[in-house]
């Protein structure tokens, strides 16, 4: 396996996913609706993993969903577009868009305990997608299930295809879980927080799986996680997300070396070092999601930003940038160097 | 998971060996603490070792066993008058036990041993039907509410809440009375309607769970069609709870229908006998001879209370609030 991707070309790439000014909104009539995405754009090109960084609450997760189809029509309103391969699927009907989840998109999702049918073997679990998207008969699809078992690194796959999840670890389950997502080989694969479950050197594999997988196949992957090092392992290009809105956007390098936004900063900062000095304190950011202030006049940060201008509290900061890199703040960091 | 650990020949084990078995029983208890199969598994362990369960099981298969053999072990036949010149009006109306009849006859002259053997088949019959088509029809109604949520889960669950609300017994009452003749059948289907509220709230609460659990989205995510998502994924992960108030309802069912055919809204035909029907033929001659009253009475019971402390212990070793 070779770690090389042809980066610019994959860059200036037509998007396989475009994602414009998605805007998802909670709330049942009566009920103070709650705006959980506000006006989220990105682009994902073939072969590019773009990951989605955020504090839980910051719509990370809601954003995968909405894309997916995969929220509860009642009480939400979904608004913007989602460009893949030349087709909105926010305006695909529920028939037309079941047939491209599994096929043409997949999702892993966080918990690999639960994500299971707890009364249905292995096998019967990975044949399932198969006999549906491609036609297969189960007796077809059973060696080809095999196969992806193998592929996702579980050992015994025959023996295994006859278990229940609940004989398998929790790291087995997830190799399961990502072999049912790439069973149709997806173009496009959105993983919500796939490590967060599982212990933290069972984590190291499963993402070295993931990104052997993604470059091996081509597949373009969301990659949505609060952890800062799975980001830096694994993403092209990240976006930050703060209140629903993407604040911050680049490459990882130029992300991580010099970030500009003070949340993202805060974010860096947060992240426990092994090498720092015993008993220094950790520097979380102050304050939590809940002091956001509304987007429609003000930063929703600001309070909780240590470089809060009085501008901050009164306008909304706009996008500064492109679909490449691009910074929504009024008072960013300096650019050292 | 298995949990076969080679038994020694008994009297031989050794302290180690016995260690160790203990051992690979805690390891195995504890490797399938969650999941569909080891759930049952480790229910059945611990059924294995409770004496409540292990009686209801006991009358319930002795009963059942009794029921299918009967009409083999019964020495007369149930319609036939063996004692019919032993009745005298006004000194006795009821044959007393004689060589050959153990438990006397009744105010018709028939051996009452053998009328009871035979009316086990009928109960049993009325309540494992009765049960079965109440299962069937909540499962039904609950499917479809929890499958389909939004309006038709909320229309399927008021029909559900007016049932529920009749008490079950006046329900069962109003529905047999209302069959043009009564039988065997409209006693079953009485009381199978009034199981099926039950049935149908149980499985809608426990399909919403599904509905909003991890693997149901996850398959979701991969494109699985709806019916398959309630047929496979939801269905089968939300019958726990039923099966567990079938059982219970199978005493409930047993004792409701001797109520109904107490009352004569049963089968009329008294030559296949039945113990509420039984019941009820004893009525007038309680004073007297109170034994006629007894023996079914007591059979009754004896069975109603077999099915339900099988039904609770296995209740409360399904329940996970209760596990360990």
């Amino acid at each position: 396996m070779s770690t090389q991707r042809i980066q610019p070309a994959a860059r200036h790439g037509e998007p396989l996913l475009a994602v414009r000014d998605l805007r998802v909104t909670f709330g049942r009539r009566g009920e103070e609706p709650f705006r959980a995405v506000d006006g989220v754009s990105f682009d994902v090109r073939p072969g590019q993993t773009v990951g989605l960084v955020g504090e839980s609450g910051c719509g990370k997760s809601v954003t995968s969903l909405a894309i997916m189809g995969l929220l509860p029509t009642r009480g939400n309103t979904v608004e913007g577009s989602a460009v893949f391969d030349g087709e909105d699927l926010l305006s695909l009907s529920a028939p037309q868009m079941r047939d491209r989840r599994g096929a043409d998109i997949a999702m892993i999702f966080q918990d690999p305990l639960s994500s299971l049918n707890p009364v249905i073997q292995i096998g019967r679990q990975v044949t399932e997608v198969m006999e549906r998207h491609q036609g297969l008969s189960r007796k077809e699809a059973m060696p080809k299930a095999a196969d992806l078992l193998e592929r996702v690194g579980i050992p015994d796959p025959t023996a295994r295809l006859a278990n229940y999840p609940h004989q398998l670890s929790g790291g087995m389950r997830q190799r399961a879980l990502i072999a049912m997502a790439l069973a149709c080989q997806p173009r496009l694969l959105i993983a919500d927080e796939p490590t967060t479950a599982l212990d933290v050197t069972i984590q190291a594999q499963i993402l070295a799986l993931l990104k052997e997988l993604v470059v091996e196949t081509g597949t373009a992957m969301v990659m949505i996680t609060h952890d800062l090092g799975v980001v830096a392992g694994l993403c092209d290009e990240v976006n930050v997300l703060y209140g629903g809105k993407i604040v911050e956007r680049g490459d990882r390098h130029t992300l991580f070396a010099r970030p500009r936004h003070p949340y993202t900063v805060g974010l860096l900062n947060s992240i426990p070092r092994l090498d720092a000095p015993r008993g220094e304190a950790l520097s979380p950011i102050p304050g939590s999601v809940a002091d956001n202030l509304p987007w429609d006049s003000a930063c929703a940060f600001a309070p909780r930003c240590p470089n809060a201008l009085d501008v901050c509290v009164r306008q909304t900061p706009q996008w500064d940038g492109d679909d490449v890199v691009g910074l929504r703040c009024f008072n960013p960091m300096a650019v050292s160097r | 998971m298995t949990s076969e650990t080679p038994q020694p020949p008994p009297g031989r084990t050794s302290y180690a060996d016995r260690r160790k078995q203990r051992l690979d029983a805690l390891a195995a208890a504890s490797a399938d603490e969650e999941g569909g199969v080891s759930l049952i598994l480790s229910a059945w362990r611990r059924l294995r070792r409770n004496p409540v369960f292990l009686v209801g099981l006991a009358i319930t298969v002795t009963f059942v066993v009794l029921a299918i053999i009967a009409p083999w072990l019964a020495p007369y036949d149930p319609a036939a008058r063996p004692l019919l010149d032993d009745i005298r009006p006004q000194s006795n109306p009821v044959p007393g036990p004689e060589p050959g009849h153990p438990l006397g006859g009744d105010d018709k002259g028939r051996d009452l041993l053998s009328r009871l053997l035979v009316g086990s088949q009928q109960t049993l019959m009325v309540g494992v039907l009765a049960t079965l088509f109440g299962l069937l029809g909540g499962v039904t109604l609950g499917t479809i509410a929890g499958a389909f949520a939004g309006w038709t889960d909320s229309l399927v669950m008021r029909i559900v809440d007016v049932m529920l609300s009749i008490p079950s017994l006046l329900l069962a009452f109003t529905i047999a009375a209302l069959a043009s003749s009564p039988s065997q059948w409209t006693l079953i289907i009485a009381i199978a309607t009034v199981q099926v509220p039950i049935f149908a709230r149980l499985l809608r609460g426990s399909m919403l769970g599904q509905r909003a659990s991890d693997h149901v989205l996850a398959a979701r995510s991969l494109g699985v069609k709806p019916h398959a998502i309630v047929f496979r994924h939801m269905l089968p992960n939300a019958l726990g709870p039923v099966i567990v108030q079938a059982t219970l309802v199978l005493a409930v069912a047993i004792i409701d229908a001797a109520a109904l055919s107490f009352l004569g809204l049963g089968n009329p035909d008294d030559r296949r006998p039945e113990w509420g029907q039984m019941l009820g033929a004893a009525q007038p001659y309680l004073g007297q001879e109170p034994h006629l009253a007894f023996y079914p009475a007591a059979c009754i019971i004896v069975v109603a209370l077999g099915f339900t402390l099988m039904g609770e212990s296995l209740r409360e070793a399904l329940d996970p609030k209760t596990r360990r």
